[in-house]
C-alpha cells in the first residue's frame, strides 16, 4: 500500500489526522456522558423512554474510542459509527416530538417523564435533545474524517 | 505530549470538573432547601398532620410520606422503632407526598379511617400490602378497602369520608406545603426543621441524635 517512500509523510499526517478527529469525537462523547449523568444524578432530573436510548448509545462511544486513542488503532471509527447513527437517529426524532412535530402519543412515553416536557432543558433555554443531537452530529462528522484518514 | 498522556489527562479533567459541579450543585440546592424551610416554617407541621409519639416530645421528625412509595415502605418500621425508643423524646408527623398514580386514593382512604381513631392500623396495613396494590404501572388503591376489612371500620361512612371535602383539604394543604418545602422524592424527613439531604437510615438517626442532644442542652 505505502511502499512508496515519498507517500509517506503524506499518510502519517492523514493518520495523524484521523487520530486528532477521534479525539474530538471521542471527547464529545465523553462531555455528553458526563453531561447526561450529571442532569440524571445529581440534580435528579429522570431520564425519558428516548433518553435512555440516547444514552445506550452514547455511553459505550467512551470506551470504544477511548481504547482506540490509547492504542492508536483508527479502525475504532468503524465501530463507533453504527452507535453513532443510531444516537444521531433517536435524537433527531427526539427533538422533532420535543418542538411538537411528530405527536408524542406515538412514543411509550406513558410512565416516567415525559419525553416532550419543557423540563428536557438545560437552564431553562436548550432542550437537552437538542443538545444531544449537536453532540451525535459533532461525533458522526468526526467519525467521517476520521475514517478518511484511516483509509490512508 | 504523548496521546496516551492527552487522553488519560482529558478523563482526570472532565472527572476533576464533574466532581466540582457536584460539589457546588450540592451545597446550592442544600442552600435552596434551608432557605425555603426558614421561609415556610409553618408549612412542616400543620394542626390536621397525623403525629405518632409523644405530642410534646422535644424532637420533631417530619416525614413526608407517599403510601406507593417503596422506600416509605421500608423506612416505615424503623422510623416507628426510633419514636418507639425515644422514651417519648421523639415524635413522628406524618405529611403526604402524593408523588404516584394513585397515591391520593391510598390517602383518602387513610385519612377516613383515621376519622375513625384506625389510622395506623390503617397505615400499617397499606405499607404491609404495599406490593399488592401499589405497582407504579398499574396502581390499584381502591384494594386497600378490601385489605383493610378486618380493621373493624364502619365501612359505609369510611367510603363517605374518603371522599368528603375535609380530606380534599388535607391533600392541598400537603401538596402546597410540600412544593414550598420543595419536596420533590419520598420520604422526605425534617427532624425539627432540619432537612434531611443526605439520605440514609444512619443519617437520619444521626440527625435525631444531634437533636436529641440540642434539645437537652449537653
Amino acid at each position: 500500500m505505502s511502499a512508496e517512500p515519498s507517500s509517506l509523510p503524506a499518510n502519517r499526517r492523514m493518520r495523524e489526522a484521523a487520530w486528532t478527529a477521534l479525539f474530538l469525537a471521542w471527547l464529545v462523547a465523553l462531555l455528553a456522558t458526563a453531561g447526561a449523568l450529571f442532569l440524571g444524578e445529581v440534580m435528579g432530573k429522570s431520564p425519558c423512554v428516548l433518553c435512555w436510548y440516547q444514552r445506550i448509545a452514547m455511553f459505550p462511544l467512551v470506551a470504544i474510542l477511548g481504547v482506540g486513542l490509547l492504542t492508536s488503532d483508527n479502525h475504532s471509527a468503524r465501530y463507533a459509527a453504527p452507535l453513532a447513527w443510531a444516537g444521531w437517529a433517536i435524537a433527531l426524532y427526539h427533538c422533532l416530538i420535543f418542538w411538537g412535530v411528530v405527536a408524542e402519543g406515538l412514543v411509550p412515553c406513558g410512565k416516567g417523564s415525559s419525553c416532550a416536557d419543557a423540563d428536557v432543558q438545560v437552564a431553562g433555554v436548550v432542550p437537552i435533545p437538542l443538545l444531544s443531537l449537536v453532540a451525535f452530529t459533532g461525533i458522526v462528522v468526526a467519525l467521517w474524517v476520521a475514517r478518511r484518514g484511516a483509509r490512508a | 505530549m504523548n496521546r496516551k498522556s492527552i487522553v488519560l489527562g482529558t478523563v482526570v479533567a472532565v472527572v476533576v470538573a464533574f466532581l466540582a459541579g457536584v460539589v457546588v450543585f450540592t451545597s446550592r440546592s442544600n442552600q435552596e432547601v434551608k432557605q425555603a424551610v426558614q421561609t415556610n416554617s409553618d408549612a412542616l407541621v400543620r394542626p390536621h398532620s397525623p403525629i405518632f409519639g409523644n405530642p410534646t416530645a422535644k424532637v420533631t421528625i417530619v416525614e413526608f410520606l407517599d403510601p406507593s412509595c417503596e422506600t416509605c415502605r421500608a423506612f416505615y418500621p424503623i422510623v416507628k422503632r426510633m419514636v418507639n425508643a425515644s422514651f417519648g423524646q421523639v415524635r413522628l408527623v406524618v405529611r403526604y407526598a402524593p408523588l404516584h398514580q394513585g397515591s391520593d386514593t391510598a390517602i383518602r382512604i387513610l385519612e377516613a379511617a383515621r376519622q375513625q381513631g384506625k389510622y395506623w392500623e390503617a397505615l400499617e396495613r397499606a405499607m404491609a400490602t404495599q406490593p399488592q396494590w401499589a405497582a407504579h404501572d398499574r396502581p390499584q388503591p381502591e384494594l386497600i378497602w378490601e385489605l383493610i376489612a378486618d380493621i373493624g371500620l364502619d365501612m359505609a361512612q369510611a367510603k363517605a369520608d374518603a371522599s368528603g371535602p375535609g380530606v380534599d383539604q388535607l391533600l392541598r394543604q400537603d401538596v402546597a406545603d410540600m412544593q414550598a418545602l420543595k419536596v420533590d422524592r419520598t420520604p422526605g424527613f425534617f427532624v425539627n426543621g432540619t432537612p434531611l439531604r443526605d439520605f440514609g437510615e444512619a443519617q437520619l438517626r444521626a440527625l435525631v441524635e444531634q437533636k436529641l442532644k440540642g434539645a437537652n442542652g449537653t
